[in-house]
Parts: structure tokens; C-alpha cells; sequence
């Protein structure tokens, strides 16, 4: 292995025994400075490929509403420097509700007060001189800032709610922040499709969909967690996790305008059927207004890259 | 949960397709072997299984099989999620009238759930088998006995639980005659698709239940009604709702006193608020019951006899050195090694713990030793790191640093890494015992260097927490608020790593960024450890955690008596952890429930190693215990 790895260093292989045998060899001394110095210097050349993450999305106000209240947020990027590259991004969606206009300003505002924390905390980081990692972890950040749209909500649209379902790409880890009904899928490249988030109104999806009556869901044990929401009164915290982002395949979060009404298998389909996430977005919103549109229909793809290490 | 030939109430419209029944023989999850089919119905069977993790004795246990029916793919997977969320609930539950739950699992669109195998009869039947009436001094025992029960689930944290279904057939009177509560709302997701299913049974529940009201006076109106039934032999699901005061209990059996009577009809009273409010209240009425009666004597000596009897764990061999052993044994090629504050590092045959050679060096030995090729590597406070022969205690080579080692080896590609007080973590060629590198930590490095993915990561006593490329140049460091003792774990991208800050890191692997943090009351030196996304650790707060990796949270805690310095390890379904309280313990993984525990004669604060069926640990009694499991 040690080998290998001085191979991928660039180093010569002798130059390297030389020294690994040659007994008391010069001590690395731990400063600062040495961090940034402790380069990979063919990592580029190695790999021409960099490994974006490739969004497309779409958003339609669906067949029988006036007005569209859901609110999305794409934002990627990619840092590439000679120690390597992190794909960095920020996929939300937010479903507003709650009265005549009143659900767009919640829903705005959830993406934007998330977006803007996030974008502060975590990704300026990336820019400074000296990039610093935040003080407080990622889940921390992540938690902070959908209160912190929750209190916002609560003081400037009182009355109104939003979902929110956002995806924090770091590198190789993704975070999932989560309140409501909307829902967050990994599709692998084999075609299964794996719901990453809860519905936060499982009994009402239930009901809906014929497996339990009104009399069942009142005493039913989840009756609890009926319904979470941004700028709702009940004190709630967001669901949070953070995995290891899948290699290759696509992430896609969506509004229950897209997934209460096309059925799974046509998603799966729709999606594989072109390698553009963006074409791909508009024929997922397509199929839901085919279907009736009975609401606002919001739709994030990811195409996650492929690593090759 | 009952005798094959007994009911449990399952219902008898069996939707079940019977060829799809599970035959005898089958063998679910390489563990569980059927014996035979307890009872079937509606959406869900019983089966009597043999527990096979125990060849040599016959565990019983019953397998609780439910069939998943619903059609949409996020509806069936929350039924499931909520199954095993429920699971998790029970399993948590600890009471002896509660049968216990071992394991569960999901196979396809069935889910099982193992339980405790109760041998015995349920109430229903009791009834149902004779033409007598149960005597009043058993009944009112049981009836405290389920009021106990009842007080237990009501008063339940965070959450009370309502038992929603009680009844005769969900009594379970077992062999020592007392009552076992049984057939949790756990199947109840799965009976969801079945419109218009009432949760509770008609004839038992209370009237505001169907109103879907569900609170503490809801379970007493239904004891009651179990009680009115077992005492009148009237069966209330025969009968009109709520009418049990048509049916006067003394116009059935003129025997019963009269304050029992009372006691049975306030409990069924209309209104809620007219019942008694809690379990407990119920519970000192019919302890006046007994009392103005003169049954107490009897009642109370039976009572007290309701404990679970846990069999005795003995050690099958244990070695007593010189002096403590604070360190961890490591297990290879049948022999077991261990360090010993006695300066020498002792080999033992595993199978019986024989002496077969010790190996002295200057200084007390906490390091835990490593294997490469033909020897044993392991550091200690005589400041050197010793490569010593397996076959016979032999010196291969021994490496100096400045300062005591009390780290521990990490090999890697051909080299040992390991952290020494002089601050260095030292890079030595593993055959010549000459250095490759060392890298200066700033304070000494106690931790074990943990190397993935061509990268190594260790703590220091100042709380710095590296990460080194091959060749000793940094990659990253972190700085945690005070030391890093505990070495880390690296799965999936992440780093895990605990702190004398009292918290516990996720760090990016690559990058060193903190993805979550999670506080504990106080430090921990404990390494942690992983099953899937399940991270085991223990605290000086006396605790054995248990951390979902993904979500940061707590999954459950176990409270020990004293400091938990040493590292919990996960064998089949056990947790094996020691503590500085001095015993040695065996929890259920999944939900911290302790199986066993051994005491010996001094705190523990090293790792126990596990090979095969067994498991070892060591003591500062001087000794090292090995168990089989």
C-alpha cells in the first residue's frame, strides 16, 4: 500500500525507501503552516473527471391551484485545487400552507433563511485565505438554522407553515435536514429508490390512502407526530441525519404534489429514461399535472458523480 | 407465549394463507428453528422456536410472525419502521409481568418479533376449562399483581402507555401462578389495512374508547371487566355494552365479599371520572380487599415470591498475575495475551486459561498488544516498545522511545504505529524495529493510532486530534477542548472519537470537519465501538451509550455503579462492557437491557477480547476471567 500511495504522491520509489530506512529520519514538525503543505500534488492529473454534482429542477403550479406555494433552493459548487476537489451542495424544497398567500411568504422564507445560514456557516468557509471549518458541527448548523426559519416564519407570517426537506452535500457525506411531508429519494443506478425522509403526517397519509379510518387515526399510536411544520406553534425539533453520500446514482426531493400523485415506478422510469436531471424534472411535473395536478408540484434531481477512490 | 394446545385470542377468520405457514424445521435468521404453530389469525401467527445460539440447552422461545399487506412501498416500510419502533418501546419495558423481547426482525413483508416463551394458561381458558369458580384469594391476587402492571406502563417515561387491550386472554397466568400481561399492541400497524378494526375488544373496552379516547381509567374499566368475567363466568362479549351492572356479580356467585364487589364496580364505572383514577388506587382498594378479609398473609408472601430468577454466570477458567491488570487481552492462534501492571506480559492457553509463558519487561503494561507474522507487539512503561516471539516469549526486537508507552500498536503494511508520552507517535518497521518517521504530537499520545484508507488518525493528552498521511505529513487536525485518550474508529467516511471534553466527535475523514457532536455528562477515555450505524461507548459518567450515527442521537444508556473506562465489544446479540464498579456485564445490544453481570474483586478498566464462544476480561483483582457465551 505504501507504495501505491507514494505512486499516487508522485514520489520516487527509492527516494522514499532511502529515507523510511534510513533510521532517525527529520521529525514533522505540527504547525500551521504544515497543514496546508500536506499537498496530494498529481491528484489532478490522476483524475480528469471532476466529480460534480449535477442538479436540475422544476416547479409548476399544478392543474387545480391558483397560486404556487412551494419555494426551492439548488445551489452547487465545486472546489478543485491541488490537494483535491469537494463537491459542495444545497438542494431544498419548501411546501407552503396556511390561507391565501400566506404559505408562499412561509415557504420563501424557509429556503431563505436556511440557505443563507448555511451558505454563512458552512460554505463561506471554503473561501477564506485560511479556510476554516465551522466552530460548530454540521448537523449543529443545520438544526440552528431551520429554528431559526421557524422563529422567522412565526414572526412575519403568523398563521402560515411550510415543509422543508434540504440536503446538505459535503464532499462524501450528505445531511438531510427534514420537517413535514416532503421527501428526499436516493435512486440507485440499479433502479431502486430508497425514501431517505419520514413523512411527518404519516396517520393523514394513511387515511388518505384508505388503511385507516378517521375513528383509528384518533387513537392510533403515531397520532403524535401528526403533523410537524415551520412556523406551526407545536414545538418540534427537525429530523437530522448524515450518511455517506451514495457513489453515483441520483438524489431527488420533491413536494407531495409529485409523489402523492405519480406512483413510484413511473418516477423510477421517468428518471432513468434521460441522463439530463433537468429533462428529467420536467417530465416528473408533467406526469403529476397528467394526473390532475391537484397541487403545486416542486421537483430537485441531483446526479451524484462517481469516485473513483 | 402459551402452551400449543392454548388460545390467544387470535381471531379466527384466518386470513392467513396456511400454506404459507411456517412448518416445523424451519430455521429463520440461521437462529430461531420452529417447533410448531402456537396460534394463528387475522394478519399474524404464533410459533413455538427453539432458540438455537443455545445448543446445548433447550431455550424456547415464541416467534411472533406478522404479514406486511400493504400495497404502497413508503406505507409498508413505515408499518415496518413502526413495528420495530414499537419493538424498541417494549424491549425497554422491564417488568417481571411483562414477557421480555429478544430480537426482532423483518424477512421480506414479514416481520417477527422473539419473545419470551411463557409456559402456561391464559385467564380465558382457566375460565373456560372448569365449571368452578377461580378462587377469590388467587383472583385478587392477580388482580394486584395486574394493577402493578397496569401502574408500570401508565407510568412509563417520557411517555405513559396505555395497554388499550386487556382482557382474559391477554392474562397469561404462568406455571409459579402468577400473571404475565401479553399480546402488545405490536401487531396493530399491521391490521391497519383492515378497515374498520377497533383497537381494544368489544365487551371489554370502556365506552369512551370507541369514542377513540384511550387513558389510564380506559385499562382500569377494562380490569375490571376482566375481573367481572372471571369472578361471574359471564362472558361480557356475549352481552350488550356496558352492562355489567345488569348482571350483579353476587346474583352469579354469592361467595365473593362484598368489598370486592365494590372494588370490581367502581372500576366499571360509566363515567371515568366515577372510576378509580389510577392503577395504584385500584390496587390499595384491593389490598384493603385482602386486608379486611384476612388473605393478606398469603397474598403477601406470594407476591414477593414474583421475581426473575437469572441463572448464576460463572467463569469457565480465570489467572491470577501478580498485580492489576488495567490493560485489554487480545486473543490468537489459541493462546491469550495480556499486560499486567506486574511489568510482564502473560500468555494463556484460551481453552483453559494454563500458564504458558510471562515475559518480563521494566515497567507496568496497559498498552494492548498487536500481532504481526511471528510476533507480539506491545509498549510499555519502561518507556520501550517489545516485539516478542508468539511460540515463546522471546525478544524479537524492542524499540525506545523517550517517555512510558501507553499507547497501544496499530500495524499497518509492514510497521507498527504507536503514541509514547515523549509526544511522538513513532512509525517502526515491524521486522526490524528500526523507525520509519515519528511525528511530534506537542503532548503525549496515549491514544492507539487507527489507520483507513492510507491515512492515520490519533489523539494527544492536549487535545489535538490528527490526521497523517503515510510518509507523517498532516493531513488535518482538529482540536478537541481537553484530551484525546480514546483512540477512534473510522467507518464510512467518519471519524468517531471521544474526548476528556466530554463529548463524542463525527469528523469528516478526509477533511477533519465536525459533522455532529454529542455530549455526554462527563469525560470519556472509552474507544468506541460500531455495529452498522450504532455506536457503542462508555463515560466516566458511569454509562454505557449507545449513539445512532446518523442522527446523533441516543439510542439508549446504561447506568453502571462507577466510571466506564474501558470499551464496550458486540458479540452475536450481547454488548460486553466492564466497569470501574467492578463488574463485568452482558446487555442486549439493541436496547442496553442487561442479560447478566459478574462481579469480581476490583474495578475494570481495560477491553474484553472475544474468540469463538468466548469472552475474557481483566480485573485489577489481579486476574483475567474468561466466559463462555
Amino acid at each position: 500500500m505504501l507504495k501505491k500511495i507514494l505512486n499516487i504522491l508522485g514520489f520516487q520509489k527509492d527516494e522514499v525507501e532511502s529515507s523510511l530506512a534510513s533510521g532517525e529520519v527529520p521529525t514533522i514538525p505540527i504547525t500551521d503552516e504544515k497543514i496546508s503543505a500536506g499537498i496530494q500534488p498529481l491528484a489532478i492529473a490522476k483524475r480528469p473527471n471532476l466529480p460534480q454534482l449535477i442538479a436540475g429542477c422544476a416547479q409548476s403550479v399544478g392543474m387545480m391551484r391558483g397560486h404556487n406555494e412551494d419555494a426551492i433552493l439548488v445551489y452547487s459548487a465545486l472546489f478543485a485545487n491541488q490537494e483535491g476537489y469537494v463537491p459542495v451542495g444545497l438542494f431544498i424544497v419548501a411546501d407552503g400552507m396556511g390561507g391565501h398567500k400566506h404559505g408562499e411568504v412561509a415557504s420563501n422564507l424557509a429556503v431563505r433563511v436556511v440557505g443563507r445560514e448555511v451558505i454563512q456557516k458552512i460554505m463561506l468557509g471554503f473561501m477564506d485565505i485560511h479556510p476554516t471549518p465551522p466552530e460548530e458541527g454540521i448537523q449543529e448548523i443545520l438544526e440552528s438554522s431551520v429554528m431559526a426559519a421557524h422563529r422567522t416564519i412565526t414572526k412575519e407570517s403568523p398563521g402560515s407553515g411550510t415543509t422543508l426537506t434540504a440536503i446538505l452535500i459535503l464532499d462524501k457525506h450528505m445531511s438531510i435536514a427534514h420537517v413535514g411531508d416532503s421527501r428526499a429519494y436516493s435512486l440507485d443506478n440499479q433502479g431502486k429508490l430508497e425514501i431517505l425522509t419520514r413523512d411527518h403526517s404519516l396517520v393523514k397519509r394513511m387515511m388518505e390512502l384508505g388503511h385507516l379510518t378517521e375513528q383509528e387515526a384518533a387513537i392510533h399510536p403515531q397520532r403524535n407526530v401528526l403533523y410537524r411544520a415551520l412556523g406551526q406553534g407545536e414545538p418540534f425539533t427537525p429530523d437530522i441525519s448524515t450518511t455517506a453520500l451514495p457513489n453515483a446514482g441520483h438524489l431527488l426531493i420533491c413536494s407531495d404534489g409529485l409523489w402523492g400523485v405519480v406512483p413510484q415506478d413511473e418516477m423510477v422510469r421517468l428518471i432513468r429514461s434521460t441522463s439530463s436531471p433537468d429533462l428529467a424534472c420536467q417530465l416528473l411535473i408533467d406526469a403529476a399535472n397528467k394526473a390532475g395536478g391537484p397541487d403545486n408540484i416542486s421537483a430537485i434531481l441531483v446526479q451524484l458523480p462517481i469516485f473513483s477512490d | 407465549m402459551s402452551d400449543p394446545q392454548n388460545t390467544q385470542s387470535f381471531e379466527t377468520d384466518s386470513e392467513l394463507d396456511t400454506s404459507q405457514q411456517l412448518q416445523a424445521g424451519t430455521t429463520l435468521v440461521e437462529r430461531y428453528t420452529i417447533q410448531g404453530i402456537i396460534g394463528i389469525g387475522g394478519m399474524s401467527a404464533v410459533y413455538q422456536a427453539r432458540d438455537m445460539h443455545f445448543p446445548n440447552v433447550t431455550k424456547n422461545v415464541a416467534v411472533k410472525e406478522m404479514v406486511n399487506r400493504a400495497l404502497d412501498p413508503v406505507v409498508r416500510s413505515t408499518i415496518v419502521r413502526n413495528f420495530e419502533r414499537e419493538a424498541n418501546l417494549l424491549a425497554s419495558l422491564e417488568h417481571r409481568a411483562i414477557p421480555r423481547i429478544y430480537d426482532y426482525f423483518t424477512l421480506n413483508e414479514r416481520s417477527y418479533l422473539v419473545i419470551e416463551f411463557v409456559s402456561g394458561s391464559d385467564l380465558e381458558e382457566l375460565v373456560n376449562n372448569t365449571n368452578e369458580f377461580i378462587e377469590e384469594e388467587r383472583l385478587v391476587r392477580w388482580a394486584i399483581e395486574l394493577c402493578d402492571v397496569l401502574s408500570y406502563l401508565h407510568n412509563h417515561k417520557p411517555e405513559s402507555i396505555i395497554f388499550r387491550d386487556m382482557k382474559p386472554s391477554n392474562v397469561m397466568i404462568n406455571a409459579q401462578d402468577h400473571v404475565v400481561l401479553v399480546d402488545f399492541g405490536i401487531a396493530k400497524p399491521f391490521q391497519a389495512g383492515k378497515r374498520g378494526t377497533m383497537i381494544g375488544t368489544e365487551g371489554y373496552s370502556p365506552p369512551e374508547q370507541y369514542r377513540g379516547e384511550a387513558s389510564p381509567q380506559a385499562d382500569i374499566y377494562a380490569l375490571g371487566a376482566t375481573l367481572h368475567h372471571a369472578i361471574t363466568r359471564r362472558d361480557p362479549r356475549l352481552e350488550p355494552p356496558f352492562s355489567f351492572h345488569e348482571r350483579p356479580i353476587l346474583q352469579h356467585n354469592p361467595n365473593v365479599s362484598s368489598l370486592l364487589v365494590k372494588v370490581i364496580e367502581k372500576a366499571l364505572e360509566y363515567q371515568p371520572e366515577d372510576r378509580f383514577q389510577t392503577a395504584e388506587d385500584m390496587k390499595s382498594a384491593l389490598m384493603g380487599v385482602a386486608h379486611e378479609t384476612g388473605m393478606l398473609p398469603h397474598i403477601a408472601a406470594s407476591l414477593s415470591q414474583a421475581v426473575r430468577v437469572s441463572e448464576a454466570i460463572q467463569p469457565i477458567w480465570s489467572f491470577k498475575c501478580e498485580d492489576e491488570i488495567r490493560g485489554s487481552p487480545v486473543y490468537t492462534n489459541g493462546a491469550v495475551y495480556v499486560g499486567c501492571y506486574d511489568n510482564n506480559l502473560y500468555a494463556l492457553d484460551a481453552h483453559d486459561g494454563e500458564f504458558l509463558w510471562k515475559y518480563p519487561t521494566e515497567g507496568g503494561i496497559v498498552s494492548k498488544p498487536a500481532f504481526f507474522d511471528e510476533s507480539v507487539y506491545f509498549g510499555s512503561e519502561d518507556h520501550r516498545l517489545h516485539a516478542v516471539y508468539l511460540r515463546n516469549g522471546r525478544v524479537n526486537w524492542t524499540y525506545y522511545t523517550k517517555g512510558p508507552v501507553r499507547s497501544s500498536p496499530f500495524i499497518a503494511e509492514g510497521h507498527i504505529f504507536i503514541g509514547s508520552d515523549d509526544r511522538f507517535l513513532h512509525a517502526v518497521n515491524a521486522t526490524t524495529g528500526r523507525p520509519a518517521w515519528r511525528a511530534d504530537a506537542g503532548s503525549p499520545v496515549r491514544s492507539t493510532p487507527i489507520i483507513a484508507n492510507e491515512l492515520v488518525y490519533f489523539g494527544s493528552e492536549a487535545g489535538d486530534f490528527y490526521c497523517l498521511d503515510f510518509t507523517g505529513a498532516i493531513k488535518w487536525r482538529f482540536k478537541a477542548k481537553r484530551a484525546v485518550t480514546s483512540s477512534a474508529v473510522v467507518s464510512k467516511g467518519t471519524v468517531y472519537v471521544g474526548s476528556v471534553d466530554s463529548t463524542i466527535y463525527a469528523l469528516d475523514a478526509k477533511t477533519g470537519w465536525v459533522i455532529w457532536r454529542f455530549r455526554l455528562s462527563k469525560p470519556t477515555i472509552s474507544t468506541p465501538f460500531m455495529n452498522d450505524n450504532l455506536l457503542f461507548t462508555g463515560s466516566v459518567d458511569g454509562a454505557i451509550y449507545c449513539i445512532d450515527t446518523n442522527t446523533s442521537k441516543e439510542v439508549w444508556r446504561y447506568s453502571t455503579e462507577h466510571q466506564v473506562t474501558g470499551s464496550p465489544i458486540i458479540l452475536k446479540d450481547s454488548l460486553y462492557c466492564g466497569s470501574v464498579d467492578g463488574c463485568f456485564y452482558c446487555l442486549e445490544f439493541r436496547t442496553g437491557r442487561l442479560r447478566w453481570k459478574y462481579q469480581t474483586e476490583g474495578p475494570i478498566t481495560g477491553t474484553p477480547v472475544a474468540w469463538e464462544d468466548v469472552i475474557a476480561i481483566g480485573s485489577t483483582d489481579h486476574r483475567i476471567y474468561a466466559f463462555a457465551v
